[in-house]
């Protein structure tokens, strides 16, 4: 178990292209941090260049103590679960998971105590004899995370792991990832694109664009002052709405409505507001803005009401029994609206 | 499996007709013929034909001559296979490790099989050539004299180097096929697991690439027993004093040169039934051991 430091790290291609642009980031001892991003945000660069897959073109990546930038993977003390799951499809599940201590010259008996103990942990003692090709993908996913737990590794690297399997399966595998990350207590550095995994899994989330970091923070955090229009769009599902409005003396006006911001701004902001943080109101109700509704989606428990606000796309949920005409009224929970910057949409406030 | 149907009765058998009627006429009726010649004693001038039963085969059997042929055929084979297999497999691990330009040198690499076997005979006949050659004047540099005419194990290496040369090229392009269906993954989960790059290729790529090797070992087997004829013809017809006198180069020797029809039919029969053999037994293995 070690702590991760990432010092001004970045990527240039041989090409030129830059993949990733100087990253500061300090993994604690034990800590569960989550990269996202969309695809060719470079976070599973950051993530192989973490493993040593990766050469680091600038800046320094230490794991514990020491500086690993010119250290093999294999000797990083470090173990991966690839997305394709990558097990020797010609050796037993036995024989994959002591692959590694094997090569290593550990003792036998240490290895197949080894062995053991992460098949009766992940629940895969049944199955030691087959070989991959015999396992169901849920299977196999335990199995790629049983070779990373019996290294003991210093810290695991997760790329996408849960992608290749059903909707259902996935939920159920998260929910064991972190049980398993919260009994083990060992450093994780996990890449996702699906922002719920990365909500659910991490101590704390890293968002990424374009190579760079948007935010670091804990789900909540992140989820409740994203410091960018990016973050805002990308964490929370359904996504937060976007407006561009004018400001006047930190109150936005849209939609024939005004929307009190947290900073005192004036001029064009962008204004964002979740779909579960406004409600309907009466019509005339003070400061209220109207959505021209263009359909509803029913999701069981509560509603999407799709439409549009001075032309420009916005959802709202709205209890299941809600009444609906042609257009809405709504006012924002007090509090609830975020302010961005209209040309940087860097957060205000 | 896609099945199709076709109204017309006729239509299919027309259809496959004429790749029925070569395959009948140019290789199960000569098979025939040879199956039956093989029992048979004919004269040279084809004027008397004797019914012999077993003789033929009996006959060769005992026949020291043969019996060496069999020793050279093995010798032969064996030395293709692994010099075609070895390089390819070489040169195909060289080629996926190159990121730039591997589609130009895969192309380079493919050419010599498109040379013509009795080409590829007569260009490696030059460059050793005793008088003339590059390779034993190259060879006399570090004091070896090379003489493929006099020295029956140089005529070996020969026609071993010649015959495999072309098959490399073959053999090449299903390894590059067969590595690059490797995902790169699997090389970086090894390579995590503390597998350095040798211990990487005997425990995860030559495992994974054993349906490709065994393929092509019982391809290189059957292309080395029987289509290895123009390579030998043309370099050392099977010289000196029957050191590289295989099978293939014997059945055409006595049938079609020393005109024993008989003692020629039944050779080619024990070839063919070889290197069904062969075929069979491989197949077997293939199915036992190579899945995964």
């Amino acid at each position: 178990m070690a702590a991760i430091t990432l010092e001004a790290v970045g990527k240039t291609y041989a090409g030129g292209v830059k993949a990733v642009h100087s990253i500061d980031l300090a993994i604690q001892d034990g800590e569960f941090v989550v990269l996202v991003g969309p695809s060719g945000c470079g976070k599973s660069t950051l993530l192989r260049m973490v493993a040593g897959l990766e050469s680091v073109t600038e800046g320094k990546i230490s794991i514990g103590d020491r500086m690993v930038n010119e250290v093999e993977p294999a000797e990083r003390d470090i173990a991966m679960v690839f997305q394709n799951y990558a097990l020797y499809p010609h050796m037993t599940v036995r024989q994959n998971l002591a692959y590694g201590l094997k090569n290593r010259k550990m003792a036998k008996a240490e290895i197949s105590r080894r062995v053991d103990e992460a098949a009766q942990i992940l629940e895969i003692g049944a199955f030691l004899d087959r070989k991959p090709r015999a396992l169901s993908g849920g299977q196999r996913q335990r199995v790629a995370m049983g070779r990373a737990i019996v290294r003991e590794p210093a810290a695991f690297l997760f790329d996408e792991p849960l992608s290749n399997l059903d909707a259902k399966l996935r939920v159920q595998m998260r929910g064991e990832i972190k049980q398993l990350q919260a009994r083990l207590g060992t450093t994780s550095i996990y890449v996702t694109h699906d922002q719920l995994e990365a909500m659910t899994l991490a101590h704390r989330l890293v968002v990424l664009n374009g190579g760079q970091i948007e935010q670091v923070g804990t789900p909540l955090e992140v989820y409740r002052k994203p410091a960018s229009t990016f973050v805002a769009a990308f964490i929370g599902s359904p996504a937060m709405n976007l407006l561009n409005a004018k400001a006047e003396g930190g109150v936005a006006h849209v939609g024939g409505g005004r929307v009190p911001l947290a900073a005192a701004v004036t001029g064009p902001v962008t204004l964002g507001l979740r779909p579960e943080d406004v409600r309907p109101a009466d019509a005339g109700t003070e400061g209220a803005f109207v959505l021209k509704i263009a359909y509803v989606e029913e999701l069981g428990a509560q509603k999407l009401v799709h439409g549009t606000v001075e032309g420009q796309n916005f959802a709202c949920a709205l209890p299941s029994d809600a009444a609906l005409g042609q257009a809405l009224h709504l006012v924002p929970e007090p509090g609830a609206a975020h302010g961005f910057d209209a040309q940087t949409g860097k957060r205000l406030g | 499996m896609k099945r199709i149907f076709f109204r017309n009765k006729i239509l299919p058998y027309l259809l496959i007709a004429p790749q029925m009627v070569v395959t009948i006429i140019f290789f199960l009726w000569p098979a025939g013929e040879a199956v039956l010649q093989s029992f048979q004693r004919e004269d040279a001038f084809g004027l008397h034909t004797t019914w012999v039963g077993l003789a033929n085969y009996r006959a060769l059997f005992q026949d020291p001559d043969y019996i060496h042929s069999l020793q050279v055929t093995v010798v032969f084979t064996i030395g293709v296979t692994a010099v075609a297999l070895i390089v390819a497999l070489l040169l195909a691990l060289a080629v996926d490790r190159t990121i730039k330009a591997g589609p130009a040198y895969t192309t380079l690499l493919v050419w010599p099989y498109a040379v013509a076997p009795a080409v590829v005979g007569v260009l490696w006949w030059f460059l050793f050539n005793p008088t003339i050659g590059l390779m034993p004047y190259l060879l006399s540099l570090v004091g070896y004299h090379w003489n493929h005419a006099l020295k029956g194990d140089d005529a070996m290496i020969l026609v071993i180097i010649s015959a495999a040369w072309p098959q490399v090229s073959y053999n090449f392009l299903f390894f590059v096929a067969g590595l690059q269906s490797i995902p790169g993954s699997m090389r970086e989960a090894a390579a995590i697991d503390g597998a350095g790059p040798v211990k990487r290729f005997f425990t995860i790529t030559l495992p994974l690439l054993s349906p490709t090797t065994f393929f092509l070992v019982v391809v290189n087997f059957v292309y080395a027993m029987f289509a290895t004829f123009p390579v030998i013809d043309a370099t050392t017809q099977g010289g000196p004093a029957g050191a590289t006198n295989i099978l293939v180069f014997k059945v055409y020797q006595d049938g079609f040169v020393g005109l024993n029809l008989g003692s020629s039919a039944a050779q080619s029969v024990v070839l063919l039934a070889i290197v069904i053999a062969l075929t069979v037994i491989q197949f077997r293995f293939i199915e036992r051991r190579v899945e995964y």
